[in-house]
């Protein structure tokens, strides 16, 4: 029986391989991305002839975020512009990320770059970095409390504004029953998105929750066609992050919801929503400017003792994406930049 | 569908309560699944009453989408925990082969079919490897698979890195074969306002199958043994070694089926997916009356485990209670589904 199921894989696999070999497909794939990408796929300049300097980028990125692409990309681009060695690392649980940054002071890097999502959890990290004479700069989150825990230059939105602008964006588009989708718990600055969406609000409408398992597809999509169905008067949707709002799309068709999508954070295919219509905006932090800045930040500092915005915190969003802007956009979140 | 899944559910416990004492009936609750049948009934009359929405057939189909999620892997779970073995990768394995599918289809733009059977061989061959380190080294499962979570983990994310230089599959919905694809993997109909996609079919299909391998084919006799007493089904001719991988490539089998539901259902696949399902799909076993230590079980338990799993986490939401406290209510309605399952047993034990 073994033998002869051994020679029956072979046989299969000795009838998949031309198959493989004649089954191209003439639409879609990397050809076509190929075909469609003249020139470079990245911001190309030139290129400093400084000291090499190591930098160690730290975040609290969940692994297979999309966002965080686009953040590492503009990382990647100052490093390669500043002639700069980027050691790019990442864990959503803040003592590990605690342990990557002091893996990095350990290993003397010339200078760190570190998110803090949870205030007071990593504070004390980042403040052991600076007494190692090793200058920080921290984007992203942190935006609260960045100086007091050592941070030379702070590049990103207060996410709590961002949420105020969303919310009266919202209002003004007369929407009353605004569901906030989070997907995680326990996490400063979603919170403060959703926090900031209600008091954009006002008195013009409410705002609710709900929390969704962001590891699992299938999941969100139960729970949020199980909201929408559960709650007919909500009239806008607002997710937290771009691959989230793809998955509204699907919910709100089975829950037969007529509400307006939102979303924080941008993609490719999520942009690709928006000029269809689908998405109605998306409120973009410019996340490629951040992971550029941090770098170019450090790069600043080391060769030249500058501090960008003089230490004062950067704003690096928030800003629109929607229907008037979304055509100069959409080619560079094609190529992972926007 | 919603209603034929339910009936074959409902009926038998509602009698037993009444006539418990019966001698087919004590029977009937010495079935592994006997417990979470009661279970089962009990959520579903608790939600029935205090949420609304759940009262509705178009959000039970949604329930039954979101077991069938689970139940996809459970069957298979199950069927490896009555072998006595524990598989702690299948959520990323899931991951894993939708990964494989959509970046090798992506890459070399080929058909989206080529991907899925590229990804079969590989979930088979992480199946098989499970399998293979487990029974040559008799080292515990627990432990193996736990390496190859995070083994698995690592090149999800690692791979698609170095491969597209972003943490999420590239879009395929455009190569050739996708949307036949996802016709069977991932298709969904509207019967009388009721949306039902075919995972939940497919999910059905699966339970019936694995329950009559294990009752009504000596290959069940062989798992069960395994399961139970190693050393006795060794000495009677059982190819013990053999029989667990197969189950362990079983596992792999229905990864790479539900990774393809998701694939087609969502044209992109982020790499970090899929971390916490394992868990999920062990407890669906063991609500449904499988034993941790193997020999004793059934996959219509842990299908109607994927059912309590997939009530309470649809319900909660349909109950409109506080998120904050979610998760909690998940922890709680699963332990009580379980005392209540312990107690039936133990009576049903009590009775025979």
């Amino acid at each position: 029986m073994f033998r002869s199921r051994r020679r029956a894989i072979a046989i299969a696999l000795l009838m998949v391989l031309p198959l493989v070999l004649a089954a191209c497909s003439a639409t879609g794939g990397k050809k076509a991305a190929e075909a469609a990408a003249n020139g470079g796929t990245g911001v190309a300049a030139g290129h400093a002839n400084t000291k090499n300097f190591t930098v160690a980028m730290i975040t609290h990125a969940s692994p297979g975020d999309t966002f965080w692409d686009i953040i590492r990309a503009g990382a990647t681009a100052a490093a390669a512009k500043d002639n700069i060695t980027l050691k790019y690392s990442s864990d959503p649980d803040p003592t590990k990320q605690a342990q990557l940054i002091d893996d990095a002071i350990n290993s003397k890097v010339d200078g760190i770059a570190v998110t803090d999502p949870n205030p007071g959890a990593l504070c004390p990290t980042i403040q052991k970095a600076k007494a190692a004479g090793i200058p920080v700069v921290m984007f992203n989150a942190g935006y609260s409390n960045y100086q007091t825990c050592g941070g030379m230059e702070y590049f990103g939105q207060d996410e709590k504004v961002a949420g105020v602008a969303a919310g009266k964006r919202l209002a003004a588009a007369g929407k009353k029953n605004v569901l906030c989708v989070l997907q995680a718990q326990g996490q400063a600055q979603l919170e403060a998105r959703c926090a900031g969406v209600k008091e954009g609000l006002g008195s013009e409408g409410t705002m609710s929750k709900l929390y969704v398992n962001g590891v699992d597809n299938s999941a969100v999509l139960s729970s949020m066609s199980a909201e929408l169905t559960r709650n007919k008067s909500v009239d806008a949707v607002i997710t937290l992050g771009a691959q989230f709002a793809l998955i509204a799309i699907q919910a709100m068709n089975q829950a037969h919801s007529t509400a307006k999508l939102y979303t924080f954070d941008t993609s490719a295919a999520e942009i690709a929503k928006i000029k269809s219509g689908q998405v109605q905006w998306a409120v973009d932090q410019q996340p490629y400017l951040q992971g550029y800045e941090s770098v170019d930040g450090l790069w600043l500092y080391l060769t030249n003792a500058n501090v960008i915005g003089g230490g004062q915190v950067v704003l690096t969003g928030p800003s629109f994406v929607d229907a008037s802007n979304v055509d100069a956009v959409a080619k560079y979140a094609q190529r992972g930049t926007r | 569908m919603a209603q034929t899944a339910e009936a074959p559910v409902a009926p038998p416990p509602r009698a037993d309560e009444r006539v418990g004492r019966k001698s087919p009936m004590a029977r009937m609750l010495a079935r592994p699944e006997a417990g979470a049948i009661a279970g089962a009934i009990v959520i579903y009359v608790f939600f029935f009453i205090i949420a609304p929405p759940f009262r509705n057939a178009s959000s039970f189909s949604s329930v039954l989408y979101v077991t069938s999620t689970y139940g996809l892997m459970a069957t298979p779970v199950a069927l490896l925990m009555i072998g006595g073995e524990f598989d702690l990768s299948a959520g990323v394995a899931v991951t894993s082969a939708s990964l494989t599918a959509s970046l090798f289809s992506y890459e070399f733009t080929t058909n989206a079919w080529v991907g899925v059977l590229v990804a079969l061989g590989v979930a088979l061959l992480i199946g098989f490897l499970n399998g293979w380190i487990v029974v040559k080294t008799g080292i515990p499962s627990f432990l193996v698979t736990l390496g190859t979570f995070f083994m698995l983990q690592g090149l999800n994310i690692a791979l698609t890195q170095t491969i597209t230089n972003q943490v999420s599959s590239p879009d395929i919905s455009t190569l050739q074969g996708f949307n036949s694809a996802r016709e069977v993997f991932s298709a969904s109909w509207t019967i009388g306002g009721v949306n039902i996609r075919t995972s939940v079919v497919y999910w059905i299909v699966f339970v019936i199958i694995a329950t009559w391998i294990l009752l009504r084919t000596y290959i069940g006799n062989w798992i069960f043994s395994v399961g139970g007493n190693p050393q006795a089904a060794r000495a009677v001719g059982v190819p013990v070694g053999r029989m667990k991988i197969g189950l362990f490539m079983a596992v792999g089998f229905m990864a790479w089926f539900t990774g393809m539901h998701t694939l087609f259902l969502f044209n992109t696949i982020q790499s970090g997916q899929g971390i916490g399902n394992e868990f999920v799909y062990i407890i669906a076993a063991v609500v449904g009356g499988c034993l941790l230590t193997g020999g004793y079980g059934s996959a219509v338990g842990a299908a109607i485990g994927a059912l309590i799993f997939g009530m309470v986490n649809q319900g909660i939401v349909y109950a409109g209670w506080n998120p904050d406290w979610f998760q909690f209510f998940v922890g709680a309605l699963l332990l009580g589904a379980i005392l209540l399952n312990t107690y039936i047993r133990r009576r049903a034990e009590a009775s025979i």
